[in-house]
């Protein structure tokens, strides 16, 4: 009985092994592919953990194999009487005294990166205020969104965070309403957002690893705050010193709202202006809005966080926010006809800060050139598109699909990024994303 | 089946009646691990009076400095470490087999436990009149919180002594009412200690 | 008494156990009520994980899903983990320390039924109005603003079942200082008693600030005050700061007494004397000391600063050493051993590696700086589950074949329990183990699901499959308990062959005064020194005379039920009103929950009144029916 368990287990490490060997998980969201220097350090630490505590698991299973294997009273015969041992000594400072080195081994980088992990000081200036010479952003964390203020220029975004790369990059953390934790795992750990006071730390965005991800990371919200914390992702565009200083310099021009150029969309905007504004500012200013900001809006890679950015989930989500983010704050709050929504979802996918700068497809377009010949199978357009689809998911795959395609296709997704099923699915499910989300939100 | 070990006759009364029998000293122990339990109740009474005691919602909202007055606080004071003494008292009749001084003193020790609570409440009604309520801030509701569990110990504690004091009228003392009579004063020495450091640390330490 | 049941009805029996005050029927009604909630925990978990088997699942809707993490979490912690390991508590304490009772068999009724009422109330949530769904950490700000009555139902729920936990501990405290049997010396007692020992000293100081914590979130939300509420002054991380003061020590109180049961386990069916008995008690006293010191490791990423979270981090590591003498010396105990595979020494050695798997990954985010990955991620499910389940609940497995015999007189079927085992051991892995890899790749914990697309498919699937096999491994034991009890096949005295300590020496079904004539205790392992030196037959202390025992109380069944009306008057009384926060204000006024509130008071108080006023001596056994009981005993033998 024992030797079968005992053979299923190592047959499931095995398993486990080669699983973590063939994928330390996706690029642009795992712990395990660290994108800059905070996390390589974090890494680092977990990495020396695991190999001393690997180490231990491994002692003791030997240890203990042997001491079950060698007492089995089959062996002993039935009437063997063991003798009884009160203690020893000298094994017992052993087992007390590796422990303590084994520990100290781990201690001593771990209170080494406590301290240095914690060092904001760079930015404040000596007067408590925001440090101009530095990257400082302010994140407000809401149910179930994110703002991201730009202090030093006077910028506000929503949702989708806007970094340079190859620089310290700090970030004020506070929510507005409930406690969230803001984490972007492949750049390093996560730190709370607290209704009360205001956490600061740091993140580092390698170029290069950047690249790897398609300039583009996941965060995601990691204390539950409500039905929807599950949904409340957003991404993290990486974009090299000058394009994001660009990016800055265009937001900061937009001082009126970008007028709508077709037809429908003026009527939008109208709209708009008369059921929206109160909530979503369309000038990258007014931080701690009701909304999130809506400025660059037609740029963005998602829609509420996690839907593909297409007219079609815009409208959708306009129609019944609640399918698709449970107890989100948008819901009931105005009152639009299908027409009207279609003239407002034309007016904001208008809304683009000038053609060009910081748009991470041309970015994309120029990584993949430089690297045609690279090894890097898994960046490029296609892990792209997959991701793309893949977001889209939830308003898109039907229940019967759901079963059979998805533990398969979600895997190879996973291990091999292969783009064709998952973009299939989602092309063809699109027509049916209304019924089945309404399902799948109640 | 009478329980003639608990009716003691004087001359083998022993020094302890409260822990003479093991019931008694089950009672005894038992007592002091939930004063245990209750020192945690109150270190975390005070950990979230700290931290909330300068905390209002406004500057019109009056903080400790405008409230207390020290005084009062040290006639309160009074009142209560000398009924601590009182209830000593008794116990030391209670241990001479003494049955009605032991009643006596413990009668005055709830006159004083009543006294100290007619001051609470007239304070109460004070702070209530310049702003300072339970829902008004979080120093108020800390404030109330805490002392209001002290509050309410000492209604438990008179409750209980008065209890004690009727239903043993007719029984007097035995080893088995000593042991009751003990526990309740024990309880009413830790509501006393509980006091003092109410005293330092909220009014002491408030107006200062 | 007690020991004219036998011939009583179905009515009467029912009476007897709502009135019992024997901590051995005490210990049948944690068993069954834990072991209810255990299976509804158990269901909750099915639910969790059916919705994440897949990306995009609609099986449970966003809500609902967060109430089910939050009561699977809770029932699991406070109503079945624990009131399971207080059945077996009670079950062995005093029978291994040489007692007829408890020291307050009032107080040990009392215990239970504030438990049960605690637990029926706080599972009415799910019929009144939808369940608590601010996790089973409830932190501050989520549970002041959710809306409508859930978190009250968790706040007062936990409020009533927490008292009767304190109580308990208090009980146990008391118990094993003051009623060990002659000769039981502080170094005699069997481990379990020691952990039973240092888990209830650690219930003493930390369910108080848990109450504390409680008694805030009561007040602020049914009671109008500011203790959370940021606008007035209020302050959230106050609630984690006094969860977690309870919370972690809450993890060595639900640990150490399956500590206890191991090392019972290990040394009865290896057949010999638990290696380094002494290291072992002093690290038992370690971890519970250390457990108070460790509790900001779970707010790592709060903010508290470099200095407390370095601080933190040094002191959790601090608590691996004692944690590993303790898995060295049961290898040792093993080692060189005679060992029977037992359903219960099954349990045992699963739990050793296991557990090690769990206490690596605890020293693992004992790291701060890594800990920040971890936190909040797959990978701290998958933690303390490794703890949780690979410790506690083998434990709880283990104890309930190993102590069956002891509680009931009959024995599960070994074969069933080997099935079980297997089954169970590899769901088990296979639920949790792949759960670190979710974390590390970036999966939050608490997410009612996940976009296709991010790497998460294959391994939730596999965890949901793992889970499964793990509720197929309940029934089989569901139908393993109802079968055995169907068979009645009673055993006698010492049925395991090789007890060693005192509980085995006696006569089964044990009689409801449990020792004839308490013994005389000559060693650790009593009756194991007695099997050696005296054929098994324990030297009594005293002469065979009348002794006395308690009587019955129908009164903390009504102490306890008046808490629980109480709590539908508090539940309510903030509805509708305009001073109340958000989340009930729009609800309907209920007139009536004041004038509840203060029946229910009334109940308890009234009930409390008539427990002092009374006078309750108990009763006598006399000689001549204990003389009848043994010769009884011997015939039977024969």
């Amino acid at each position: 009985m024992k030797n079968r368990w005992m053979n299923a287990k190592w047959l499931g490490l095995i398993t486990i092994l080669a699983a973590f060997a063939s994928g330390c998980g996706k690029n642009h969201l795992s712990t395990l592919r660290p994108a800059g220097e905070v996390g390589q350090e974090q890494f680092d630490l977990m990495l020396l953990s695991i190999i001393i505590m690997l180490f231990v698991v491994i002692a003791v299973s030997i240890v203990f194999t042997i001491a079950v294997v060698k007492s089995r009273r089959k062996n002993m015969g039935e009437d063997f009487e063991p003798k009884d041992i009160a203690g020893n000594h000298t094994l017992e400072v052993i087992w007390t005294a590796i422990p303590i080195i084994l520990l100290i081994i781990l201690a001593v980088p771990t209170v080494y990166l406590t301290f240095k992990q914690s060092d904001t000081e760079a930015s404040e200036n000596d007067a408590g205020e925001v440090n101009s010479e530095e990257v400082v952003i302010n994140v407000t964390a809401n149910q179930y969104w994110w703002e991201f203020e730009y202090p030093n220029v006077g910028v506000v975004t929503g949702q989708e965070l806007v970094v340079p790369t190859d620089t310290k990059v700090y970030f004020n953390l506070q929510a507005s309403d409930v406690k969230h934790s803001f984490w972007v795992p492949a750049a390093g750990g996560k730190m709370d957002t607290n209704v009360e006071g205001i956490n600061s730390f740091y993140l580092t965005f390698d170029d290069e690893k950047a690249q790897d991800s398609n300039r583009l990371f996941y965060g995601k919200c990691a204390e539950l705050c409500g039905p929807s914390h599950a949904l409340m992702d957003f991404k993290v565009k990486t974009l090299p010193e000058d394009e994001y200083n660009q990016w800055l310099a265009d937001m900061k021009s937009i001082e009126e709202p970008v007028q709508a150029s077709a037809s429908d969309a003026a009527e939008g905007q109208e709209i708009f202006n008369n059921s929206c504004i109160g909530c979503h500012a369309v000038t990258p200013t007014g931080a701690g809005a009701q909304g999130p900001n809506l400025t660059n809006f037609g740029d963005r890679e998602l829609i509420a966080g996690y839907l593909a950015h297409s007219e079609e989930n815009l409208i959708n989500w306009i129609s019944d926010p609640e399918a698709f983010k449970p107890d989100n704050k948008m819901t009931g709050a105005y009152d639009l006809t299908d027409e009207e929504i279609a003239s407002v979802a034309a007016y904001l996918m208008e809304l683009k800060v000038e053609e060009g700068s910081g748009d991470v497809e041309t970015l994309r377009q120029n990584a993949e050139e430089s690297s045609e010949e690279g090894s890097t199978e898994s960046s490029g357009e296609s892990e792209g598109s997959a991701e793309e689809a893949s977001s889209e998911e939830p308003a898109a795959e039907g229940e019967e699909s759901t079963e059979e395609a998805s533990p398969e296709s979600g895997e190879e997704a996973s291990e091999e990024a292969s783009s064709e099923p998952s973009e299939e699915s989602a092309s063809d499910s699109e027509e049916s994303t209304s019924e089945s989300d309404e399902e799948g939100g109640n | 089946m009478a329980h003639m070990e608990y009716n003691v006759p004087s001359e083998r009364w022993p020094a302890h009646p409260e822990t003479a029998t093991m019931e008694g000293k089950n009672k005894f122990i038992g007592f002091w691990i939930f004063l245990a339990g209750e020192t945690t109740l109150f270190a975390s009474l005070f950990a979230t009076y700290l931290a909330l005691k300068d905390s209002v919602p406004g500057e019109d909202h009056p903080l400790a400095a405008d409230l207390f007055a020290l005084p009062l606080a040290f006639v309160m004071t009074m009142f209560l470490l000398t009924s601590s003494l009182t209830s000593v008292y008794a116990i030391y009749h209670m241990r001479n087999n003494n049955f009605a001084k032991m009643q006596l003193w413990l009668g005055i020790t709830v006159l004083l436990g009543l006294g100290f609570l007619s001051l609470e409440i007239y304070e109460f009604i004070e702070y209530v009149h310049h702003g300072h309520t339970f829902r008004s801030s979080a120093f108020g509701s800390a404030f109330y919180f805490l002392l209001g569990t002290h509050g309410f110990h000492v209604v438990i504690g008179l409750g209980w002594i008065t209890l004690l004091i009727l239903r043993n009228a007719r029984r007097g003392i035995s080893v088995y009412t000593a042991a009751k009579v003990n526990t309740a004063s024990l309880y009413w020495h830790f509501i006393d200690v509980v006091w003092v450091f109410i005293f330092t640390i909220v009014y002491l330490l408030g107006v200062m | 008494m007690a020991s004219t049941a036998k011939k009583q009805g179905v009515g009467s029996v029912i009476w007897e156990y709502l009135t019992t005050v024997d901590h051995k029927k005490i210990a049948i009604l944690y068993l069954i009520a834990g072991g209810f909630f255990f299976v509804v925990g158990g269901i909750e978990a099915m639910m969790i994980r059916i919705q994440l088997a897949v990306p995009n699942n609609d099986f449970l809707s966003a809500g609902l899903f967060n109430e089910m993490i939050t009561m699977h979490g809770t029932t699991m912690i406070f109503l079945a983990a624990m009131p399971l390991l207080f059945a077996f508590m009670n079950a062995t304490v005093p029978l291994q320390i040489g007692a007829r009772d408890v020291a307050f068999p009032f107080l040990n009724a009392l215990g239970v039924w504030l438990f049960i009422f605690g637990g029926i109330f706080l599972n009415l949530s799910w019929f009144l109005g939808g369940a608590p769904d601010a996790g089973w950490t409830s932190y501050a700000s989520l549970s002041i603003a959710s809306a409508g009555h859930g978190i009250d139902f968790y706040a007062l729920g936990l409020q009533i079942s927490g008292a009767g936990t304190l109580i308990s501990g208090i009980n146990f405290v008391t118990t094993i200082i003051n009623m060990r049997a002659p000769g039981m010396t502080y170094m005699r007692m069997p481990l379990m008693t020691w952990t039973t020992l240092v888990a209830s000293v650690l219930i003493v100081f930390a369910f108080p600030p848990l109450t504390i914590g409680l008694f805030l979130l009561i007040f602020d939300r049914m009671f109008g005050s500011s203790f959370f509420l940021v606008e007035t002054g209020g302050n959230t991380i106050i609630w984690e700061h006094l969860f977690w003061i309870f919370g972690h020590p809450e993890v060595y109180i639900l640990i150490l007494p399956a500590f206890g049961i191991f090392s019972e386990i290990f040394a009865t069916f290896a057949r010999k004397r638990l290696f380094g008995y002494s290291a072992m008690v002093f690290a038992t006293i370690i971890i519970g000391f250390f457990g108070f010191m460790v509790w900001a490791h779970h707010m790592f990423t709060v903010g508290l600063g470099p200095t407390a979270n370095a601080i933190f981090a040094l002191a959790t590591m601090a608590i691996a050493v004692p944690t590993g003498i303790k898995i060295f010396n049961w290898i040792a105990t093993v080692w060189g051993g005679s060992i029977e595979f037992t359903t219960p020494m099954l349990y045992a050695l699963a739990f050793i590696p296991s557990f090690t798997m769990g206490g690596v990954t605890g020293v693992m985010q004992a790291a701060a700086p890594a800990d920040y990955q971890y936190h909040d991620s797959y990978f701290i499910v998958a933690h303390f589950h490794y703890v949780i389940v690979g410790g506690v609940v083998f434990g709880l497995l283990a104890g309930l074949h190993y102590y069956w015999p002891l509680m009931f007189g009959t024995m599960l079927s070994e074969k069933l329990g080997k099935i079980t085992f297997v089954i169970f051991v590899i769901g088990f892995h296979m639920t949790f183990l792949i759960q670190h890899f979710l974390g590390l790749w970036g999966m939050p914990r608490r997410v009612f699901t996940y976009l296709d697309g991010q790497g998460y498919n294959t391994a939730n699937l596999i965890s949901s499959i793992g889970a499964l096999m793990m509720a197929i491994a309940v029934i089989i034991l569901v139908i393993n308990i109802i079968m055995t009890i169907a068979k009645n096949q009673k055993v006698g005295r010492d049925p395991w062959g090789d007890g060693r300590t005192l509980e085995w020496s006696l006569p089964l079904p044990v009689p409801y005064y449990n020792f004839a004539q308490i013994p005389l205790v000559r060693g650790l392992d009593a009756y194991w020194i007695e099997k050696k030196a005296n054929n098994g037959r324990m030297m009594p202390s005293e002469s065979l005379e009348d002794f006395h025992m308690p009587n019955n109380s129908f009164i903390p069944f009504v102490m306890s039920f008046g808490l629980f009306v109480a709590g539908f008057g508090a539940l309510y009384f903030a509805s509708g009103k305009d001073w109340a926060i958000d989340a009930v204000s729009g609800l309907p006024v209920h007139p009536w929950a004041p004038w509840v509130l203060g029946l229910g008071l009334a109940i308890t108080i009234g009930a409390m009144i008539t427990r002092s006023v009374k006078d309750d001596l108990g009763y006598y056994v006399t000689k001549e029916e204990v003389l009848r009981d043994l010769e009884e005993e011997e015939r039977r033998a024969k």
